[in-house]
């Protein structure tokens, strides 16, 4: 991992490529993630049922491989959501992973 | 020549003709004539006028998609806006295909109305996770999806 794909990761991103935090099929509720930094705060403070809709979805994988373009994330969230993880087993297992990973990337930009 | 947004007196004559075209705009200026026993060029030149000054908007056709094959969900989306964007917000939902109508509402917060229509629950979140929640201003979503239509009309008016 060099210094500048571990800034382009860690970049500030637009608004169009936020991460938005719904609970079902057309509802926002109003949290969104701008850098991965603030996605795993944003962990900690959404719904369960928020975390649970996107994980099944696929929407996290797709967001980390899609924009962020981190490979190394999107394997170890699909390694997450294999475990079928709910409530706070998610959320703590989701955070534990994210978290790591910034640390990682921090420590190398 | 009155301006379109001024409101516009329409005599007895013209109540029934837009009350007969409002059941059936694809019937002739003549079957409109016979039913209200005056000549076809009247109800011609009625007609040309309330197209001119905007009191008919537009002549279109109801279409069952079903029939044709194109299988679709509706939703009502309601969008929680600050209310210095709710004007903006509104507008570029106006702009969008999938979004076939739009209303602003006050009750506690002010509120904007749209009703959606998707091809499936997959197009319909990516379309409001896409294109709706980024815009600015907007606060939060509810969407309820339309599951059975119970009755769907619009407003005939009335014969005055």
């Amino acid at each position: 991992m060099t210094p500048s794909s571990s800034a382009r990761i860690l970049r500030t991103l637009s608004r169009k490529n936020a991460f938005y935090f719904f609970t079902s099929v057309g509802n926002y509720t109003g949290q969104r993630a701008m850098s991965l930094e603030e996605f795993a705060n944003k962990i900690r403070e959404v719904k369960i049922a928020s975390l649970e809709f996107h994980l099944y979805r696929g929407d996290f994988e797709k967001w980390t491989d899609e924009v962020l373009e981190d490979n190394i994330l999107t394997e170890r969230i699909s390694a997450v959501k294999l475990l079928e993880p709910v409530g706070n087993t998610l959320r703590d297992q989701l955070y534990f992973t994210v978290s790591k990973r910034l640390e990682e990337l921090k420590s190398t930009e | 020549m009155k301006l379109k947004n001024q409101e516009v007196s329409l005599d007895t004559l013209d109540w029934q003709i837009l009350q007969a075209i409002q059941k059936n705009s694809k019937q002739t200026y003549s079957e409109v004539g016979r039913q209200l026993g005056v000549a076809h060029s009247t109800v011609y030149d009625r007609i040309r006028k309330m197209e001119k000054n905007g009191v008919i908007k537009k002549w279109t056709v109801d279409i069952d998609l079903e029939k044709i094959g194109i299988n679709y969900i509706t939703a009502r989306m309601t969008v929680y806006t600050d209310p210095k964007e709710s004007e903006n917000v509104a507008n570029k939902l106006s702009e969008a295909k999938e979004v076939l109508e739009v209303s602003m509402s006050l009750s506690e917060e002010l509120l904007i109305i749209a009703k959606v229509l998707a091809r499936n629950q997959d197009e319909l979140h990516s379309f409001i996770a896409k294109k709706v929640a980024p815009l600015q201003g907007v606060l939060r979503i509810r969407t309820s999806i339309v599951t059975k239509k119970i009755k769907e009309e619009r407003f005939l008016i009335e014969k005055k």
